[in-house]
This record gives structure tokens, sequence and C-alpha cells, in this order.
């Protein structure tokens, strides 16, 4: 036991407490070896007991959070890591790989133990070409049906011409139903929703399939939004061409939380210590980023529900502009800030100092006043309530198979917050609540945001307080960092943090040089979005865009 | 007696016309009213012009705008609606949500081959005349995300396009004066000819038997539609 206690006080910080020696007594009999990730230790098992190792950690060892699968190629063998993560305790991390050879990547799938694997695994199979025996449905995700090879490889081609078709979609019950004896009882209708329409909040398409008004049968369709952002981050270095991507994932703006997440892989990978004045600026700056998502959502949730360009949309509008304000003043961009580098922040407050603290302090003044506003004009209204209460309920078992994050899980009562469970920044120095709702409904889901944004105001007003009474000669905004960053071969590190959201994982792997050999990014709507089907089970129509605008995906962040 | 015979009892208004103008007005000077316009015609004024130039005119003052998000800048797009930029002050500023119903499509965002077709078809659903903003450089060129293996090199590789407006994303403000140029462009009738055939989707059976071709010739109906893309010859 000793022994087991001085290797886990080796591992680092956060990991301490994981007694990986008894997690792997447990699942002795597949496991293949033992590999050291920065973030956790990482267990190789053999391709066929995903299924038996997955599920004994889940049941055993209370794992039960799978954050996200990276496939990715060697030159010598294709590889899955299941990234695991316990919902009471984010710090407790363990991985999984599954090495393949080259020649045959197929190994078993792990959606029978975790349902967000079957999304995940379709993402790896498409882009890697990874097969997994006993998936549900394993074909493409992001990529039309007919592309040929599979891109995140080796020697894909990338000038290779391709072919994309404009089909028309065929009802996917049809088949099942002509089968029924009772045949002619029920008739049910095909319904596309998407790619263009005004309540997919982008290039959306649910393919539905309708009895009546009652869904029985729906298939996100995704993929419109592709834009290979993984790609781009391996093709650029980590210390200046990553960090510009991170704002285009979910463009709420979330872009400083987004920066964050790389921010934070890195800087663990690398072993750089941000200086705290830099921190109060992150952390000020990220919950900035935070009430414009969030209004970003009651806006377009209100559009969805009351109407074309109506009153709560432009209430919303005007007060994310004043954010946007701010965050411009700090930044100098209005979406694409750009602001964190390795290390820090680019450049301080902006002068003068006192004029940027009482624009924020103004902003957070009229902040509870408008809040009341919005629940005047959406909670408290009475047909808005018909529409939201009860509808696209999921629960909280459900919500952490889907792997759903944010205020998606937190509106079914899971008390998970990284900003509190796994903390980076400032924010465990601060004095703040994680909001939970119980209803697990589209209204709870639309509260927790409301909530959230309360709770947003009071770090940034503690954040100015702090700032404000900042010594001048102790103001570093970044640390020392060699001009290229090239991690040592081989290291490997998955690092989240919490995004407006959800969680926002990056998990990356160094080859030495000064780019990442594989950057693998969880975009916690992907996780959301894949609820849908689950939410909307059985429900009508109408509550259909309720629930999808309850989610508040941003289709880029789906995509990737 | 024909009416070209000049008749005398017509004559001229005993009153004239700014006797009426001023009764209405009231006393004083209302600089409301009292334009120069006004001053010259009186109180019934009217234009003479072309029918033609006047639609353009009219056309180019009353734009239905298609309700159409893609990417990050559409979010900029939705602030361009909203209370501070307001679009609907420069007349423009009716979003729709049916192409039928639109004359102009702003694209705003990235486009990747999965959508391209989807966008040509939202296209050609949209009545003549019809124009088409574009916004920001994804849709100019491919923007920061060129070199990606899925992204179409702007929009132009599918739909004529009347004015670029850059920028990642460009500000509100900036695509309010894209949407005034194409505002002052319509009203002078000029826009980009709409040529339709060269960005017709092919049937997949026209197509060049080339080795995917051959390939897919299994899985795809000859006469399905079809987008290529040439990504090597790309731009
Ligand atoms: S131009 Fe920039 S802001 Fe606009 S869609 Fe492209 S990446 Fe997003």
């Amino acid at each position: 036991m000793s022994s087991q206690e001085e290797e886990a006080t080796q591992e680092g910080q956060s990991d301490s407490d994981v007694d990986y020696d008894y997690l792997e007594s447990l699942v002795s009999e597949h496991v293949t070896g033992r590999e050291s990730h920065v973030n956790a230790e990482a267990f190789r098992i053999d391709a066929y007991s995903v299924q038996d190792v997955l599920s004994t950690l889940k049941e055993e060892a209370g794992f039960d959070h799978l954050s996200v699968v990276t496939a990715q190629e060697y030159e010598d063998r294709f590889e899955s890591i299941y990234h695991l993560k316990k919902f009471d305790d984010p710090t407790q991390e363990l991985s999984i790989v599954v090495p393949t050879p080259r020649e045959e990547p197929v190994h078993q799938s792990a959606a029978p133990v975790f349902t967000t694997a079957d999304w995940h695994e379709r993402e790896a199979y498409d882009l890697v070409g990874i097969e997994y025996e006993g998936h549900p449905d394993l074909r493409r995700i992001l990529l039309p049906e007919t592309w040929q090879g599979h891109p995140l490889r080796l020697d894909y081609n990338q000038d290779k011409p391709q072919i994309v078709t404009f089909e028309q979609h065929e009802n996917p019950l049809e088949e099942s139903l002509r089968d029924m004896e009772n045949e002619g009882d029920r008739d049910t209708m095909f319904l596309n929703v998407g790619p263009h329409h005004p309540a997919t909040h982008g290039v959306l398409h649910v393919k539905t399939v309708l009895d009546g008004e009652q869904i029985a049968d729906l298939d996100p369709d995704i993929g419109y939004l592709h834009r290979c952002e993984e790609q781009m981050c391996q093709n650029g270095t980590y210390r200046h061409q990553i960090m510009p991507y991170p704002d285009r994932w979910d463009y709420a703006p979330s872009g400083l939380a987004n920066e964050w997440s790389y921010a934070r892989a890195i800087e663990d990978l690398e072993g750089i210590e941000v200086p705290e004045y830099a921190q109060v600026i992150r952390t000020m700056g990220a919950e900035m980023t935070r009430i414009a998502s969030h209004m970003l959502a009651v806006a377009t949730f209100g559009l969805d529900i009351i109407g074309d360009f109506s009153a709560v949309f432009m209430y919303a509008m005007r007060d994310r502009e004043i954010v946007q304000d701010l965050l411009e003043d700090l930044t100098g961009q209005r979406m694409m800030f750009n602001y964190f580098r390795v290390g820090g922040v680019v450049w301080d407050l902006p002068e003068p100092r006192d004029v940027y603290f009482d624009n924020i302090r103004d902003f957070l003044e009229d902040l509870p006043e408008r809040i009341d506003e919005y629940h005047s004009l959406l909670t408290q209204n009475e047909l808005f309530q018909m529409r939201t209460v009860d509808t696209g309920y999921i629960s909280p078992e459900a919500a952490k198979d889907y792997g759903t994050t944010g205020p998606v899980l937190r509106a079914s009562g899971v008390d998970y917050d990284l900003r509190r469970d796994d903390p980076y920044g400032y924010y465990d120095k601060l004095d703040w609540d994680v909001r939970t709702r119980e209803e697990g409904d589209n209204l709870a889901r639309l509260l927790v945001r409301m909530d959230e944004v309360e709770e947003s105001a009071k770090i940034i007003e503690q954040c100015v307080d702090l700032l404000e009474d900042w010594p001048e000669d102790d103001r570093e905004i970044q640390a020392n960092v060699p001009r290229s960053l090239k991690p040592e071969p081989g290291a490997e590190i998955y690092r989240s943090v919490e995004a407006p959201k959800g969680e926002l994982g990056i998990y990356m792997r160094s080859d030495g040089t000064d780019k990442p050999a594989r950057f693998k990014i969880r975009g916690p709507s992907f996780n959301n979005l894949h609820a849908l089907e689950r939410m909307s089970e059985g429900e009508l129509i109408p509550d259909l865009i309720a629930t999808l605008g309850s989610l508040d995906i941003i289709l880029a962040e789906v995509d990737r | 007696m024909t009416s070209n015979t000049p008749r005398d009892d017509i004559v001229e208004s005993a009153d004239p016309i700014t006797d009426t103008q001023d009764a209405r007005i009231g006393e004083g000077p209302d600089p409301r009213f009292n334009s120069k316009l006004r001053e010259a015609f009186g109180s019934s004024p009217f234009v003479l012009t072309k029918l033609d130039q006047f639609m353009n005119w009219a056309r180019g003052n009353s734009m239905f705008m298609l309700q159409f998000g893609i990417a990050c800048c559409s979010i900029e797009m939705m602030h361009t609606y909203s209370v501070k930029h307001d679009l609907d002050r420069f007349h423009a500023g009716v979003p729709r949500a049916s192409p039928r119903q639109a004359d102009v499509m702003i694209v705003p965002g990235t486009i990747v081959s999965k959508f391209a077709p989807r966008m040509k078809r939202v296209y050609d659903q949209m009545p003549e005349p019809k124009f088409v903003v574009n916004m920001g450089n994804c849709s100019t060129s491919g923007g920061p995300f060129q070199g990606g293996y899925n992204v179409v090199k702007g929009a132009e590789e599918i739909i004529p396009v009347d004015i670029h407006v850059p920028g990642c994303p460009p500000r509100p403000e900036a695509l309010v004066y894209g949407i005034a140029k194409l505002q002052e462009r319509i009203a002078n009738g000029e826009s980009s000819p709409v040529t339709v055939k060269p960005y017709e989707l092919e049937e997949f059976g026209d197509l060049e038997r080339d080795e995917i071709v051959e390939k897919l010739s299994e899985d795809i109906d000859e006469e399905s539609l079809v987008m290529r893309y040439n990504w090597a010859d790309a731009p």
C-alpha cells in the first residue's frame, strides 16, 4: 500500500487520490500495458474487451463520465482513447487506450456501455476510419455519405476530387412499418427540419418522422459546418498559430472560455505557471463571455418560442451589445478576441483603468433589473410556461449517460461544474455558487442559464475589486515562455474547462515538433445535441423546436 | 369637334396651388413640409421617370433579406438586425424565413462540402431578381479554414455574388455599409449577372467517368443531382 501511495504522489497534483493499481486489478485480465499521460494514467487493453473494461470501471469504480473518444493513427497502429472521469470528482481521471493493428483497425464498440460513445465512435470512424464492432449504427457523421477516404489519416490525399449528392430522403420507419401486421392503421410522415431553418440555430438538419404531431423517430444530421478545426490546429504551432481557432468553435461568443481550454492544456503540458494577475483577468473575461453567451441563448430561445425577432430577442441583444463593448475594450475585437496567450494574456486592461471599471460596474448594477425584465417577459408568461414546463425532459441518469454537461446537465439536478470541481484560474478563491435545478425540462435549462448570469456577475464584481487594488508594480500579464514550444515527444494530455455550454476539453499528443501530432476537441454541444433524441421521444413537433432551443447548441462546436 | 382642337374654357387656376398648401400647414414654416421639392412641385407633386428606373429605385429601398445563418458571421448579422445597428432604418431590415419571400441572401459563414448543395438550393428558390452579399472572409475565400479538406473556397464557387464584405467577422457597421452599397448599385440598375447554367448541379450520369465516379456508380442513381468538388483546382 505504501509503495502505491508513493507512486501516486509522484503522479502529480490532482491525481494523487486515484489508486491506479487497484483500478488495474479490477480489469487486470484485459490489460496489456500501462501508459502515463500527463493528466492521468492509461491502461492499454485488448480490442475485444472494451465493453467489459468500461462497464467494470463504470459500475465498480464509479467512472461514470465518458468525456470523449479520441481516435488517431500512428506509423504502426491505430488507437482509440476513452477518457473517463467521475461526475462526482472530475479530477479523478483514467484513460483506456485500445490499440489496433494498421491493417485491420477494428475493435469493440463502447456504445452499449455509454450511450455517448455512439456519436463519438461514428466521428472516429468518419475522420480516422477505425471500425467499431457492435456499434448500433456505424456510418459517417460529419462528412457526406459519399466521401472517399478518412481525412485525419496520415496518407489522406486532400486534393482528390469528391462528389456530394443531393438525394431525397426516405422515411426511415417505412420498412419497419411495412412489417407490422396492422398495416394501414398507422401512417407516418417524414419531415426535414433544416439545414436552413430559422429554429435550428445554424445549419443543422433534423430528420424527423412524425406520427400525427408526435415524433416517432428523430435523427440529427450534422456536419454542415465541419470546418476541419482539428486539422487546422494540427497544422498550427503551439505558441501562436492555434490560439485564433478556439474563438471560432463556440462563437456565441464564448471565445475566451474556449481559448482557456487550449491555454490550460498547453500550459499543463509544458508546466507553465500563469501569473496571478493574468489569471484574474482571464477569469473576469471568461465570465463576461459566459454572460454574452447565455444572453444569446435567452434571445434565441425567446425567438424560437414567442416568434419572429420579438421583444425578448431585442432586449437580450441590447444587453449583449453592452457586454460585447466591454469585451471589445478589453481585447480589441467584438467576437474573435484572440486575447489569451500561452502563459498569460496579450495585454493589460484598457487605460484609463478606472473608466473601464466604472463601465463594468454600471453594467453589473443594471443587470439585476434586466434579469427581472426577462423574468416578467419570459418565464412568468403563461403561454411560455405551457410550451416549456415538462417538455423536453431528461433524467439525471440519462443526461449523464449521454455525456451532457453545462446548463443542460445542471438543469437535471447533477451538480457538476469544472470551475468548482476541477478548479483553474482564480475561481476557487472567489465566492460564488454552482446553480442547479431539479426539473430537467426546457424551462429549467433556461432558468439555470439565467441563474448563472447572476453568478457570473458576482465573479466579475470580485475580479474588478481585486484588479482595482492590484499593486502597480505587480501587474504581470505573461509568464516566461520559450519562443517555440516543443513538448516531449509522446506526451499526451486531456484538459477541460467549463465553457458556457459545458465541458470543453482538448486532447493533445506531441511528437516532439512545435505542432501537435493530434489535436482533439471535445465540444460540449456535440454531446448535448446527441441527447436530443432522448428528450424528444414521444413529444410533439413544436416541442422539438423548444427543446432544441433550450439546448443552446452552436453548430461550429458540434461539427468543429 | 375632335379633341385636337384647343378648348378655350380651360383656364389656369385662379388660386395658385400653394394656397392649399398654406391652408393645410397653417402659420409659420414647417421645415418638414416646406422642402425644396414641395416648393418646386406644389402640394400634389408628380415625377416623370422611366418605369424600370423607378422599379430599381423602389427595389433598392425595400429589400427583403433571407434569414440565413451559417457560422460566426451570422451572429454579427443578427446584431446588424437588432437594436443598436438596426438595418431596418436602411430599408433593408425585414428578415424573411422563407427564400420564396426574400430577394437578398447574405452568406454569413463558412461553406463546407455538405452544405454547398443545400445553399445552392435555397438560392435557387429565391425569386428573381435576387442579390447576394458575401459576409466575411470564409464566404469570400474559405477564410481561416481555407486549408481544410472540407471547406469550399468561397461562395462564388456556387452562386454569383454582388458584394463582398471582408472581415472575420465584419462588424455590423461594415455589413450595413456593404448593404448600403448594394442598394446603391441596385438603384442604379447594376448587379452581377445571374448566370444560372454554370452553377447548376449536374446529374451523376453526366459526370466524366473518372475513378471516383466509377467507384460511386453502384451506390448512386444516374439521375441524382450531385455537386463535384475539384479541390485541386479550387482557387
Ligand atoms: S469569416 Fe471569420 S467570423 Fe466569419 S464565419 Fe468565417 S471564421 Fe467565422
